[in-house]
């Protein structure tokens, strides 16, 4: 099976307008995680590689970022006072490349390459070949600190720009994340947020069995942050969040997105097997029809 | 350009510490871009007055040097020129991933500034030592690596890094020498400097150890031997045409510097001559984990004296010997 042009089907979503009502960009953020998720099946399946679960945990924040909330278009790709958004769980790039080509950053048809010889389109993203990529990551806990450099330019700058970094939740085992977040702290980086994808299963295991993060929101207000709790897979509630912040004057902005890994699809949805499992003929099938016929796909938050 | 030569020994010796923060202080002021990002090391890197001159500008992250890394990554991103100042053995090691993949692989324009490298911490032994950088950082793809030998040709290496996009790492002594190079010299990427014409041996070094290769080739020249000293600022790009003829035109080469003995300088010249002209190369450095001692004691035990340069040169002039 070789992933070629054929399967690079998605439409070109865009911006909406920015008048647009909320329902209307709800609805717009909704689409687009649909289209973005079913692009994806098909480059995990006809490549034969990816992080699927990951992605599918994450579409749904990159969707309403790229949708409705980072002030960055394709043309303003290398403005110096665009928003960043950092994705600091690199190995998702699949989903990021899905988003980018959503809303024009990247040509569809170039999708088609992904992880092959010499492609833009590595496993993991490379800011000197893919247009929006605003850093190269992979090794976990290298995002949240750029971020706050980032977001320490801007404050420099005097710059209203705000900065974005998306983190995965085992990812905050490493260090580095709190040495950065106490960094942010310091310098009062109200304009920086960093999203917690927590979907609680890291490769092998849930976080709980293996380092547990909770008590989460705790932790994070303790290192000086705004933390607030959403939904990760209710645009509605990603959008005003998102679109809200700073919540508290001089303090960096936590969000912990409680998502399902695989989500929404049956099969996958909170399966640690499908941290990079690819799915075959079968399973591809199933999740396309799953995918295609959805409406509004349900998410109950996990217990704490 | 002018060299000191003669008597480099009596000379006056300077900490190449203050050229970097007279030099930051200048850079800074001619371009709002510059800012410097620190691990708690602000007295250690001497930028006390830096942070008087340019408050805002002096990035303190604590002692996290991961952070530190990522941090000057992100400001690069917005557009400034991080000169990132730590003690090189935290620097390079405790970030050597941040270093990889966030500046190198990212192809930031971060200038990294490894404070007080080699064995300049002396007694404080292996794990305040930086010998090991060099090496480390030569293995990675898009970084620039330069060892001033003197606190001009540090001031020098600063300014040509400001004005050029992209990584460099650039070792700053603390361990004193005299000057090498008359406050004319321009630094120039990747070009060795024939600080001595020589034809019998040639001597290749650079940082701490240079002026001790310019002691040595006197020595030599009393003994009838003429040795070709090259200063090699730039051990990445390696300037492949000097260390050729040098294999081609002597008897062999002694690589002499501050740091472990296989990896830094001495690797890449050895690499070249393997490759392009096979020839007798001595490489001097650390080989183990050194014992404790001042940086002065270390530097001679282990052969990086006058004495202990001139002796390898001898070998390689006179096999038997």
């Amino acid at each position: 099976m070789t992933l070629t042009v054929e399967h690079t089907t998605m439409p070109v979503l865009g911006r909406l307008p920015i008048h647009s009502s909320r329902a209307e960009q709800v609805a717009h953020i909704a689409e687009a995680a649909k289209q973005i998720r079913i692009q994806d099946l098909k480059l995990v399946h006809y490549a034969g590689a990816g992080h699927i679960g990951g992605d599918f945990s994450a579409i749904d924040i990159l969707a309403t970022l790229y949708g409705a909330v980072l002030d960055i278009t394709p043309e303003t790709v290398n403005d110096p006072e665009r928003d960043r958004f950092i994705l600091s769980k690199g190995h998702v790039a699949g989903a990021l490349y899905t988003t980018l080509a959503a809303f024009g950053f990247l040509p569809v048809d170039e999708l088609a390459t992904f992880l092959k010889p010499l492609s833009a389109l590595n496993g993991h993203p490379n800011r000197n070949k893919v247009a929006g990529v605003e850093a190269n990551t992979g090794p976990l806990g290298h995002g949240l600190p750029v971020a706050v450099g980032h977001a320490l330019s801007a404050k420099l700058d005097v710059s209203l720009r705000r900065t974005y970094v998306l983190v995965g939740d085992g990812e905050l085992q490493e260090g580095s994340n709190w040495e950065a977040m106490m960094a942010a702290s310091q310098y009062q980086l109200d304009r920086l947020t960093v999203i917690v994808d927590r979907n609680r299963l890291q490769q092998g295991a849930t976080t709980k069995e293996t380092n547990d993060l909770d008590p989460l929101p705790e932790k994070a207000a303790a290192f000086g942050f705004a933390v607030v709790e959403v939904n990760g897979h209710d645009h509605g509630e990603l959008l005003d969040v998102l679109s809200a912040v700073p919540f508290r004057p001089g303090k960096p902005t936590f969000v912990i997105a409680h998502t399902h890994k695989g989500h929404p699809i049956s099969f996958m949805s909170n399966n640690v097997a499908w941290h990079h499992r690819v799915p075959d003929d079968a399973e591809f099938q199933q999740a396309l029809t799953e995918l295609e016929s959805a409406g509004r796909p349900r998410f109950d938050r996990e217990p704490v | 350009m002018t060299v000191v030569d003669t008597s480099i020994a009596d000379q006056p010796r300077y900490d190449c510490r203050d050229a970097y923060v007279e030099t930051l202080a200048e850079l800074a002021h001619a371009d709002h871009r510059i800012v410097g990002v620190v691990n708690d090391s602000v007295g250690s890197s001497k930028l006390n007055s830096f942070r008087k001159a340019f408050p805002d500008r002096l990035i303190n992250v604590g002692i996290a040097e991961q952070d530190m890394v990522g941090v000057a990554s992100g400001l690069a991103n917005g557009g400034r020129i991080p000169f990132v100042s730590a003690a090189s053995c935290f620097l390079t090691a405790r970030a050597l991933e941040q270093i990889k993949a966030d500046v190198a692989y990212s192809n930031a324009n971060v200038k990294l500034c490894g404070m007080s490298p080699g064995v300049a911490y002396g007694e404080l032994g292996p794990t305040h030592h930086s010998i090991e950088d060099i090496a480390w950082l030569r293995a990675i793809a898009n970084m620039t690596v330069i060892v001033p030998a003197d606190p001009v040709e540090t001031a020098a290496a600063l300014r040509w890094a400001a004005t050029s996009e992209g990584p460099v790492f650039i070792r700053v002594s603390r361990m004193s020498v005299p000057k090498v190079y008359g406050d004319d010299y321009e630094f120039e990427l990747g070009k060795a400097i024939t600080v001595r014409a020589g034809d019998d041996v040639t001597l290749i070094s650079n940082g701490t150890v240079l002026w001790r290769a310019l002691v040595a080739a006197e020595q030599l020249a009393a003994e009838g031997i003429s040795a070709r000293v090259l200063s090699m600022p730039t051990v990445k790009p390696l300037d492949v045409d000097a260390v050729v003829a040098a294999a081609r035109e002597t008897a062999g080469i002694v690589t002499a510097e501050e740091a472990v003995a296989g990896g830094g300088l001495g690797g890449a010249v050895a690499e070249t001559v393997v490759q392009h002209h096979p020839a007798r190369v001595s490489i001097l450095g650390f080989p183990e984990f050194a014992p404790t001692g001042s940086a002065g004691y270390l530097l001679d035990r282990y052969g990086l004296s006058a004495e202990g340069i001139a002796d390898a040169a001898r070998k390689l002039v006179k096999p038997s010997s």
